[in-house]
């Protein structure tokens, strides 16, 4: 099981990594290698098992219905790489 | 030489309390072992040696008005994936360079208020994904036991500092053997924490299944007097568990008449170093001695666990790390549109090991491989639990090697991830079966480089795992050996 040129392009994209070339070529060579690895777990029989993923025990978490005081804005915003006027602010869509 | 940085917690606080020394006088002298030897170690990325001595001062102030707190004038370092407040916190990567987080971690709200003085953040393998500290986005940190090998890792900042007297203990972070590897290879006492024992609020999440905070720490004592402190339930986390955290402390009292030790045939396996064998094989012989009883068991799903591993922990970190977008906090790349700047953003900040990782987890949940991958692996980790409480019908702890290698050179496995991800092969199935486990230090081996026992226990158990540990230690002389140091 080898991945193609195409999957690690279509995993890039969905995962927002902008990478060149080369790093394609070596995440490709790589990640064929770790995924040859872990084909072995396709040997266990787990045809009836359900799969765990979380191993605490399942159970409904509430809190009081009480105001708590949050983070203030002005300290939310301190490190964002750009604030205008109380708002996270990112470049424009298109 | 000033030995104050050597002393363990406990004997320091028991020292303070007898005024042999003030708090002042006990950061200081830390302050100048770090300045002394951190050049060439590297353990710590931001030292924080004023704040740390306003501390000092108040906690002297605060033990002269009759104040007693557990922790009261101890100084200690936190692993840089810890949140805390108004100190720059990054994880090892440079996508996090000059964020400060606004509020503390839970683990370190509980240690500032029992008292401790923090030294500074250590360095790790960035976003904690890696074995021996070559991961940070910033530099490698160097093993005081020999300088050109590695600390292990993840947490091998917070394992050097201890292990060189830049603290008297530390806070790290295990998601499959983070702090229990790097314990090992530097000759301290690594616990990992039942799952949900301690809160994760303020951990830069990782795998959020898996992450468990946990204390290096150079002996058991201290271990059991740190987690005392940081276990129990938090508002701020709904995966901690509600149990009442026992008298850790308590349970230390050497008797192990009785005890049902098991050793997984799984465990003793071509590529385990031959001097590491021959000292865990010491060991349980030890354990014998102190009246403990042996029993081969079985975990025959042992050589499954780094597939599952590398398969769940990349899954969820691909999620947990979506959040690092350029918008909120840290490095944003310049850029035109909001698309290209995420892209970029990501593409530029963060590092290969980490960048794999997103990748491969990014196809283990992709349409189309979900099923055979991610849900596979999970069913799998259903397995692995399973063995485990197996094994824990028949016995009380189970007992083995912590790595199947002493500190590796820098250098030697960090273009082979596959390599690299070999280091963790006895500490993950711990970590996805939720159990608690800890190394102690057991022997050297012909280089003189520590060696590091691994005991694991069921669920929320702790009490009886730093027990073993403790009996364990007291019998012998490891922990007690501390590295020559440069310049020192």
């Amino acid at each position: 099981m080898s991945l193609t040129r195409e999957e690690v392009d279509h995993i890039a994209a969905l995962a927002h990594l902008t990478l060149s070339e080369a790093q394609k070529a070596r995440y490709q060579e790589q990640l064929s290698a770790i995924l040859d690895y872990a084909a072995r777990i396709q040997a266990v029989d787990t045809s009836t098992i359900s799969p765990t993923a979380t191993v605490l025990p399942l159970r409904t978490i509430l809190r009081d219905d009480t105001m708590t005081s949050p983070l203030p804005r002005e300290e939310a915003l301190t490190n964002a790489p750009e604030a205008i006027e109380g708002c996270f602010a990112v470049p424009p869509l298109r | 030489m000033n030995t104050l940085p050597d002393l363990t917690l406990h004997a320091a606080l028991d020292l303070l309390n007898r005024k042999e020394f003030s708090a002042t006088e006990l950061t200081l002298a830390l302050l100048e072992r770090i300045q002394a030897v951190d050049n060439q170690i590297q353990a710590y990325l931001t030292p924080t040696p004023e704040a740390a001595l306003t501390a000092a001062r108040q906690a002297d102030q605060l033990r002269a008005q009759g104040e007693t707190r557990p922790l009261l004038g101890l100084p200690l370092a936190i692993k840089d994936n810890i949140s805390t407040r108004g100190v720059p916190t990054t994880a090892g990567s440079r996508i996090l360079e000059g964020y400060v987080p606004p509020f503390d971690a839970t683990v370190v709200e509980r240690l500032k208020a029992a008292g401790a003085i923090i030294l500074g953040k250590t360095n790790l393998d960035e976003f904690a994904m890696g074995s021996s500290t070559e991961n940070s986005g910033f530099f490698t940190t160097h093993n005081p036991w020999d300088l050109e090998r590695v600390p292990g890792g993840s947490s091998g900042g917070s394992a050097a500092a201890v292990a060189a007297g830049e603290a008297l203990a530390a806070l790290g972070t295990d998601t499959g053997g983070s702090v229990r590897q790097p314990a090992s290879l530097c000759n301290l006492v690594g616990l990992r924490p039942t799952y949900g024992r301690c809160s994760r609020y303020g951990l830069i999440a990782f795998a959020s299944s898996l992450d468990q905070p946990g204390p290096l720490t150079r002996d058991v004592t201290d271990a059991a007097l740190l987690l005392g402190l940081i276990a129990g339930a938090d508002p701020h986390d709904s995966t901690t568990r509600p149990e009442p955290v026992p008298d850790y402390l308590a349970a230390l009292t050497g008797d192990l008449k009785g005890l049902r030790v098991g050793v997984p045939r799984e465990y003793f396996v071509a590529g385990l170093q031959p001097a590491v064998e021959q000292a865990v094989q010491a060991a349980l012989q030890t354990l014998v001695d102190l009246g403990a009883t042996l029993v081969e068991v079985s975990l025959p799903h042992t050589d499954v666990a780094l597939p599952v591993y590398y398969l769940v922990a990349p899954a969820e970190c691909s999620a947990n790390l979506a959040r690092f977008d350029g918008v909120r906090y840290g490095f944003r790349a310049p850029a035109t549109t909001l698309e290209e700047m995420v892209s970029q953003t990501r593409g530029q900040g963060f590092g290969p090991e980490v960048t794999r990782r997103i990748m491969l987890g990014t196809y283990a949940l992709s349409a189309g491989y979900y099923d055979a991958y991610y849900r596979k692996a999970q069913q799998v980790r259903t397995l692995i639990k399973a063995d485990f409480d197996a094994a824990f019908q028949q016995v009380d702890v189970l007992a083995g090697p912590t790595s199947p290698v002493t500190a590796f050179r820098i250098g030697e496995r960090a273009d082979d991830p596959l390599q690299m991800y070999l280091a963790d092969i006895f500490t993950l199935s711990q970590a996805l079966a939720g159990i608690p486990a800890v190394s102690v230090p057991c022997g050297f081996d012909e280089s003189g480089l520590p060696i590091g026992l691994q005991l694991a226990a069921p669920e929320l158990a702790e009490a009886q795992l730093l027990q073993v540990a403790y009996a364990y230690e007291q019998a012998t002389p490891w922990h007690q050996r501390r590295p020559a140091l440069p310049g020192k």
